[in-house]
């Protein structure tokens, strides 16, 4: 029944069709740097900028406008951490740099590492809001009952969209995944 | 079961008999058969689960079970009827009648075909064996969201591995497929001669070969975020749990045409006989469900509507979403246009087929309404979507499955079915189906969350009609199993043709056909006379 050249066809279709599924597969794993990309291009999903400091001395002040920008602190389930901006909100004006405090106490009794993850929203506003100092920028040690100040040192870029009047900045602390603690690992880690 | 189901016994060549027989077969029958009772298994199973489901939300309050274990019920009663009832059932179908329909001996991998059966009962041994689980089945829905699923006790690599097998056997069943259709036809069986059910199974293939391993890849991700230490869905490692529900969606929006391409196959198969008259629009149905296929690819985002896209994100999925209904109503048209002027008489499958027409449409107008931004805000995650999703899969895909099963069932083997039974099966199943889910559709319209256990009380009323619509129905099926053993033990013997306006290759064998069938390819006037 199955002659040699069935058979010839017969395998090279299931070649192809078995490479066009590894591909398909491969194509799954690739939709993960595709997503951050696009994320990174349209600015959505909240994700902020960072900028060096000469960078931002770069950027004119606008002086015409007064920028809200409102914090909100949330610590993920399972870590035993307080977590509070100083300030609620404040009032700034495009490119000048404004430094904040957050406070940040360890509930628990021994050292855990945590590492906080920004978002902005509306998310519109993600690509016109920079960071040049952050505790979100590497994973945070605090030793059992360890209570510290962690500033935030952003700005915001004059070119940003004028029907926005209030930015509003929110951080959740989630407990470090363990394999990624100890200071480089987190290079990979949230953009922030 | 499975040995009432044995046809024929004339011998060809060496056969063992009894278990090993079901164990090593490559015959495209017996494969065919192996699958539709494995699917039937697993719907009677997965429908246990739904009935337990509907007892709990008979009354409101906590009754029978705990939630937790509620939520494994809707979890896996998913998971079984998608993967383990329906899609076993249209590669049963697939088997069964594509080398029949193209007029060739087998499937073209016989070996490949018994590996990708025998691949199921221990994806679902693995699946099932979870309830028993410290930590219990899974219970995070079958969409497996991070970062619930990952709080899935001990059952959580059993789930990830039973979707891989579960993949990796319909991945197989699909090459094949694409295999024996492309290689194996008879002369002179012109892809454009192909019968729909052929046609809609190619690109249903196509979609399995292409979504699957996307799920495969979506699942590995899970995997690893739990044991090996990646962060993939993990926003304190970098990644994030959205990322999972587009991968994941990516994956599903096919899935659901795959569960529903095979059903507008026998619909197309059905109707025309019926009603005496050659499907109207062959061409246009080809081409509609290509153009489904390639829309399923670019309308993902559309379950997730409430993640906070962009703006012209949300556009760009409702208007390619509500795309989607054009070539739908191009087939809805067409098989209404069949039925238009002919001869209809109404044996079950085609009373069945007809019930798949009107509440098919049903669903896929409360699918337009979901499809829209605005609207779908309010209904997302309601009993709004339950009701829709339902409409589509069980009066579209199973009553399709139904459907299929009476009208072939006299030629499997050779025995008419009880004609009255099925009538009766028809007609407490479509009553008690609408019973079950219309309600569904007030009650996610008055605010009530899927997946919950317990409810407020305005949503009393509807929810005990439709848990009585819900034991009606799930009853009923019981007339089906019983109409299939009584017509595999014996009964009226059918001819060749046994539908008087059949046409088609299959109809051209004997009723049962011969266990090697089209050993020499039909010669083109045989395929001509069957095409009409």
């Amino acid at each position: 029944m199955d002659t040699p050249p069935l058979k010839q066809a017969n395998n090279r279709l299931v070649v192809q069709l078995l490479g066009i599924t590894a591909l398909m597969f491969a194509f799954g794993y690739s939709l993960v740097p595709l997503y951050n990309v696009f994320c990174e291009i349209t600015g959505t999903n909240g994700k902020t900028g960072r900028l060096a400091p000469a960078q931002a001395a770069l950027l004119v002040p606008d002086e015409s406008r007064e920028i809200t920008v409102e914090f909100v602190t949330n610590v993920n389930v399972g870590l035993p951490w307080d977590f509070r901006a100083l300030t609620s909100s404040v009032r700034v004006r495009p490119g000048v740099i404004t430094q904040v405090e957050f406070e940040v106490g360890n509930r628990a009794t021994q050292t855990l590492v945590g590492q906080a993850v920004p978002s902005v929203a509306p998310n519109k506003a993600a690509r016109y809001f920079s960071k040049t100092e952050c505790f979100c920028f590497s994973q945070q040690p605090l030793a059992g009952g360890e209570k510290k100040a962690m500033p935030v040192r952003f700005i915001i870029d004059p070119k940003l969209p004028a029907d926005i009047e209030t930015v509003t900045l929110s951080y959740t602390f989630f407990e470090a995944p363990p394999n990624s603690q100890q200071g480089s690992a987190a290079g990979d880690a949230p953009k922030t | 079961m499975s040995d009432a189901m044995a046809h024929d016994d004339a011998h060809h060549g060496y056969r063992p008999g009894g278990m090993k027989r079901w164990l090593t077969t490559t015959n495209h029958k017996d494969i065919g058969t192996l699958y539709l009772v494995f699917s039937l298994v697993m719907f009677f199973i997965g429908g246990a689960m739904a009935m337990i489901i509907r007892l709990e939300l008979f009354q409101p309050g906590l009754q029978f079970i705990d939630p937790q274990f509620y939520n494994s019920m809707t979890t896996m009663h998913a998971l079984i009827m998608i993967f383990g009832a329906v899609m076993p059932a249209w590669t049963g179908f697939a088997n069964w009648l594509v080398p029949m329909m193209i007029g060739a001996p087998d499937m073209a991998l016989p070996r490949l075909n018994n590996w990708s059966f025998w691949i199921l009962p221990f994806a679902f041994t693995l699946l099932l064996s979870t309830l028993f689980m410290p930590g219990g089945a899974p219970a995070g829905g079958w969409t497996m969201y991070p970062p619930l699923v990952l709080q899935t006790g001990d059952a959580f690599p059993f789930l990830i591995f039973a979707v891989h097998l579960m993949g990796a056997s319909s991945i197989a069943g699909a090459i094949n497929i694409i295999a024996t259709v492309f290689n194996l036809r008879a002369p002179g069986m012109t892809l454009m001669k192909l019968p729909l059910f052929v046609w809609t199974w190619i690109i249903t293939a196509f979609l399995l070969i292409a979504a699957m391993p996307v799920l495969a890849g979506a699942v590995t991700m899970l995997l690893t975020d739990k044991f090996f230490g990646t962060s993939f869905f993990s926003a304190a490692g970098g990644g994030d749990p959205v990322m999972f529900q587009h991968i994941f969606w990516f994956f599903g929006h096919p899935e659901v045409y795959i569960l529903i391409l095979p059903a507008f196959g026998i619909a197309s198969a059905i109707i025309p006989t019926f009603a005496r008259k050659p499907l109207f629009g062959y061409s246009s149905m080809v081409y509609a469900s290509a153009s489904i296929a390639f829309l399923s690819f670019i309308v993902w985002a559309h379950h997730m509507f409430t993640v906070g896209m962009p703006l012209a994100g949300e556009l760009f999925f409702m208007y390619a979403t509500v795309l989607i209904a054009i070539p739908t109503g191009v087939k809805v048209f067409n098989w209404v246009a069949t039925m238009w002027q002919g001869s209809m008489t109404f044996e079950t499958p085609m009373l069945f087929a007809i019930a798949f027409v009107v509440l098919f449409t049903i669903g896929g107008f409360s699918g337009l309404m979901l499809g829209v931004t605005p609207v779908d805000f309010q209904y997302h995650d309601t009993y709004f979507v339950v009701a829709h999703f339902h409409y589509v899969l069980v009066t579209g895909s199973v009553f399709a499955i139904i459907a299929g099963t009476y009208f072939w069932l006299p030629k499997w083997t050779g025995h008419m079915y009880d004609e009255s039974l099925g009538k009766l099966h028809f007609w407490l199943s479509t009553i008690s189906v609408n019973v079950l889910f219309f309600p569904q559709h007030f009650l996610g319209l008055a605010g009530m969350p899927r997946r919950i256990p317990d409810y407020a009380v305005q949503f009393a009323d509807w929810n005990m009609v439709s848990s009585i619509g819900g034991f009606v129905f799930g009853a009923s099926q019981l007339l089906f199993v019983i109409g299939i053993i009584k017509c595999a033990r014996g009964g009226v013997k059918a001819t060749a043709q046994v539908w008087d306006g059949a046409h088609g290759l299959e109809w051209t064998l004997p009723s049962p056909p011969p266990f090697h069938s089209f050993s020499v390819p039909p010669d083109p006037a045989t395929i001509e006379g069957g095409m009409r």
